[in-house]
């Protein structure tokens, strides 16, 4: 039987006067691509910040790989196993592809100074093995022959990509995908969707928020719609696609968005 | 309590100064994001401009008063055309580069005006002529003269009409729309060029302004003179609510006033430990607990939303 | 093609090692540019690690600078036998700390004062960032300057003076050694020692930048919330940074005092922090070499300048002295080299080109997603969605 990867239940978080969340709880077993839908403004990068530390719920609970989970600091989100992109690409421009998936796995090391400066033994194994697997990460999302070039050179998609292979590098429990489709073209979502379908089949469980419907779809085994901060339908894809609240809130006849 | 009174006095006229520059850091840093380093290098270049008039024009036998506004006149027009020049030469290229590349620009310009001061000036203490009458009047045992009575309603009604001019009129619709915005200012027909040059004049002009006050409430210029007041000024408009103007001049006027009394108060406090030559860093000070207890200022930030 | 790299480094070496003996032939007075010069090179390289490694803009950094130079000062000079008598009975012959006891003390303090220094900063960005340091390196300087009552500490503007020189394994650095049949000077004695101290710095440097920790830093540098996510430990790091950035300062310092033999507050002024900030950004930020070659510039240039200094000083009728056109020099280089080219003189080199598939606007512009736009303390944001 599937472990659970990520349990989370009754958040909710206001800003002042708008209640972003209300109540909201997923549930995530090992191996699925669970995906978070609804229009714009429904909470979905609301609940992504809140699951990665970057704002504080108002209440609810979260329990990762079956340990109670906290997500106070950003900076420990990693360490506790949940590795995130960003909707607007956040990748360290100045530094290399194969430099920026090193960062990825700073996480999981643990050299410091002393190590760095007097070059010790430890220190060299660990930096060739950041090194090789780094590489390998980036060979495994397809950019391997850009590892020596600064990461805003590349194009848009194989940007992307890049920020999957970083996050991957921090050898998740949960990796957090936030719109990593936006702005991509037709052939690029192909090889999106084909990347994750892959890093599904090597065993890793894939939270996903997304606007492109079709993709969504071909791709969660689950999903989560929000809409105005509640949970509207949870469920498989074809049971979601189906329920009358949620085509409501997309096609809305008189509901007024914004 | 007439100490009291008299360094209420003192840290009113202060902090007349300092929110007159403060406004012009707050509305700069509102509309590009950037700490105009050298904006306090424009109060000493009105200042020395200002007393240039008025020990050219002193053999004329003018009034007093007039050859104040005269030469008020010839440092906010000098002021004006050489912070037009420098934001077109130096900060407007820079717009897009690298976020250190202004900062370092208004350093250089910073250090280069008042290097260039030094040469057209001589680096001597110059001391600014009494120009209006000095008899002081007494307020409860405190003592204040015409100058700092001048300094305090000056800036009052500039403060006004700044109010005015941003609340009321085009233009300042336009700072206002700039400043919150600028891609969709422009789209909607503000030119962000004009709006950001005239950001830079109003402010050099309140520099001006605030130079020839100092230097007729000080009695002294010299090249040096308009470092500190700056960075001062800079802590108020943080203080206030960087990007405020209301935030400015309170801030201004309330660094003004700590700043006053705390040197009056200092050696008391610290049983002697510590003097007033420790002035200078109590707007440091008020700076540090500031960004560490409330970074948006006591009224609230408005920063330009770069998204 | 490793032969010739190695003949490279060796004559580089050589070059080095003879410059001093070579120079001091015209007089002593080159040697000593040279040798505050490296003094510059040291403080560049520490303060290339807060700003050009973790991208913190540090305008206080000369505060480190003084810490050094008043540690070494207080412990190897008359001025605490002279203004405390119980020490003075402590010490009978005077306060003669060996080398080997301050230095090292003095990077530890000013590693500690760095810390203290930048934890109230930990949360600020950018330009506040860089006016909080600013305040610190006056509140600093002000200190030394009135430190002198109620106790005498530091002497306040008069400073301190007949500070020990510096005695190695017998040799004394401030006295003319005979070597070879040949001088060395006291310039030429510290030639030597502070060129093995920017070796060392160098080599610390390099080793800095291609390890965990470097990598760390940069990534905090590009994007502090991508960084965290990350996880890295951005405020444990960052004060890192300004320790070890501190600690470059603080042996310069102390070198520094011992060379000059006398320290006042005077030299260590804003505007010395503002010129290594200068030397930094204008060299390369975050590129050794580049760091290496604006802090040479900028230090030695204006020096040899005094000799162009003197006709033109005739023509102004005293207007221009060379202390004045050094000022002139470095602020036109400041604007004009961050017009020119805003990434300095020797920044990293660019590798890689943009790669096969068609870069959509968005790649090009992605660098502009500026730390600055964390999002301010929970409470206040707005949601995004």
């Amino acid at each position: 039987m599937s472990e659970t990867i990520l349990k989370v239940s009754g958040v909710s978080k206001r800003f002042g006067g708008l209640q972003a969340l209300s109540e909201v709880g997923i549930t995530i077993l090992k191996g699925q691509v669970y995906g978070l839908i609804g229009p714009n403004g429904a909470g979905k990068t609301t609940f992504f910040n809140v699951l990665t530390g970057l704002y504080t719920p108002d209440s609810g609970t979260f329990e990762l790989g079956g340990k109670p989970y906290k997500p106070t600091a950003v900076h420990e989100v990693a360490k506790a196993g949940i590795a995130r992109t960003f909707q607007n690409i956040r990748l360290f421009a100045e530094m290399t592809a194969l430099e920026n998936v090193m960062v990825g796995r700073h996480v999981r090391t643990h050299s410091g100074l002393i190590g760095a400066v007097f070059r010790t033994k430890g220190f060299k194994t660990e930096e060739a093995a950041i090194a090789a697997r780094a590489q390998e990460l980036l060979d495994y999302v397809g950019i391997g022959r850009f590892s020596h070039y600064k990461a805003r050179t590349l194009s848009y998609g194989d940007q992307r990509r890049l920020e999957i292979a970083r996050a991957l590098a921090t050898d998740p429990k949960l990796i957090a995908l936030d719109e990593p489709a936006a702005g991509m073209n037709a052939s690029e979502k192909v090889v999106l969707r084909e990347l994750i379908d892959q890093i599904r089949k090597d065993g890793r469980t894939i939270l996903l928020i997304e606007h492109d419907v079709k993709l969504v779809m071909g791709l969660c085994d689950r999903l989560t719609v929000l809409d105005y901060g509640k949970q509207i339908a949870e469920g498989t894809a074809a049971e979601v696609q189906k329920n009358e609240k949620v085509i409501e809130a997309y096609l809305g006849a008189d509901h007024k968005h914004h | 309590m007439d100490t009291f009174i008299q360094q209420i006095i003192n840290g009113l006229v202060l902090g007349s100064v300092y929110a007159l520059v403060a406004l012009g850091y707050t509305m700069v840093y509102g509309i590009i994001n950037l700490i105009n380093f050298a904006h306090g290098e424009v109060l000493m270049v009105g200042a020395l401009t200002s007393w240039t008039v008025v020990i050219g024009l002193g053999k004329l036998g003018l009034p007093g008063w007039l050859l104040l506004l005269i030469s008020l006149i010839a440092a906010i027009i000098v002021c004006s055309a050489l912070n037009y020049s420098i934001e077109k030469i130096a900060y407007r290229p820079l717009r897009n580069a690298p976020r250190l590349a202004p900062l370092i620009t208004a350093m250089g310009m910073s250090l280069l005006l008042q290097t260039l001061a030094m040469i057209i000036w001589e680096p001597t203490y110059k001391s600014y002529p009494i120009l209006l009458p000095s008899e002081p009047y007494s307020i409860g045992g405190a003592v204040i003269n015409n100058v700092q009575i001048m300094i305090l309603v000056v800036t009052a009604i500039t403060l006004t009409g700044l109010m005015y001019l941003v609340n009321k009129t085009k233009l300042g619709r336009a700072m206002r729309a700039t400043a919150e915005n600028p891609r969709v200012a422009g789209l909607m027909g503000v030119r962000p060029d004009t709006v950001i040059s005239a950001t830079f004049v109003i402010g050099a002009a309140l520099a001006a302004l605030a130079g020839v006050m100092y230097a007729a409430n000080y009695g002294s210029v010299q090249h040096t003179m308009g470092f500190l007041p700056g960075l001062k000024a800079f802590t108020a408009a943080v203080f206030g609510g960087i990007g405020n103007l209301a935030g400015a001049m309170v801030g201004g006027v309330l660094l003004g006033l700590i700043e006053s009394l705390g040197a009056g108060y200092i050696g008391a406090i610290t049983g002697d430990v510590l003097g007033s030559n420790y002035q200078d860093i109590f707007a440091f000070i008020v700076l540090i607990l500031v960004l560490t207890l409330r970074p948006q200022g006591l009224l609230g930030e408005r920063v330009a939303d770069r998204a | 093609m490793k032969d010739n790299k190695t003949l490279q480094y060796l004559l580089i070496g050589i070059g080095l090692l003879i410059l001093p003996l070579i120079a001091q032939q015209f007089g002593n007075a080159w040697v000593r540019i040279i040798d505050i010069a490296l003094l510059y090179v040291l403080l560049a390289l520490g303060l290339n690690i807060v700003v050009g490694y973790a991208g913190l803009l540090d305008l206080g950094y000369v505060a480190f600078y003084a810490v050094g130079a008043y540690m070494f000062g207080l412990l190897a000079s008359p001025q605490l036998t002279d203004a405390f008598p119980s020490i003075a009975a402590a010490f009978p012959n005077g306060l003669h700390t060996p080398w080997w006891v301050v230095i090292p003390l003095g990077a530890v303090l000013a590693g500690l004062a760095g810390m203290l220094l930048g934890a109230p900063t930990l949360k600020l960005r950018g330009d506040y960032l860089a006016i909080v340091t600013l305040g610190f390196g006056e509140i600093v300087r002000v200190f030394m300057n009135n430190l002198d009552a109620p106790v005498n500490i530091t002497n306040g503007p008069k400073g301190i003076a007949q500070i020990d020189d510096i005695s190695m394994f017998g040799v004394h650095f401030g006295k003319t050694q005979h070597l070879f049949g040949m001088d060395f000077p006291k310039v030429t004695n510290y030639y030597y020692l502070f060129l093995i101290l920017v070796l060392f710095a160098i080599l610390v440097c390099y080793r800095l930048e291609r390890s965990r920790i470097g990598r760390a830093w940069m990534a905090i540098r590009e994007d502090e919330i991508a960084a965290k996510a990350m996880g890295i430990n951005t405020r444990n790091l960052k004060l890192l940074a300004f320790g070890m950035g501190a600690t470059f300062g603080g042996v310069s310092g102390a070198m520094f005092a011992t060379f000059q033999g006398f320290i006042s507050p005077e030299s260590f002024s804003l505007q010395e922090s503002v010129m290594i900030v200068a030397m930094v950004v204008l060299g390369g930020i975050g590129h050794l070499p580049g760091v290496i070659v604006g802090a040479l510039l900028l230090s030695a240039l204006p020096e040899v300048l005094r000799y162009v200094a003197g006709p033109l000083q005739a023509m102004t009728g005293g207007r221009l002295d060379a202390s004045i056109l050094r000022q002139l020099l470095i602020a036109l280089a400041m604007i004009g080299i961050m017009l020119s080219r805003p990434r300095g003189l020797w920044p990293s080199p660019e590798h890689g080109k943009a790669a096969a598939t068609s870069p959509l606007p968005q790649a090009t512009h992605m660098h502009l997603a500026p730390a600055e736009q964390i999002p301010p303390p929970v409470t206040h944001i707005a949601p995004t969605e």
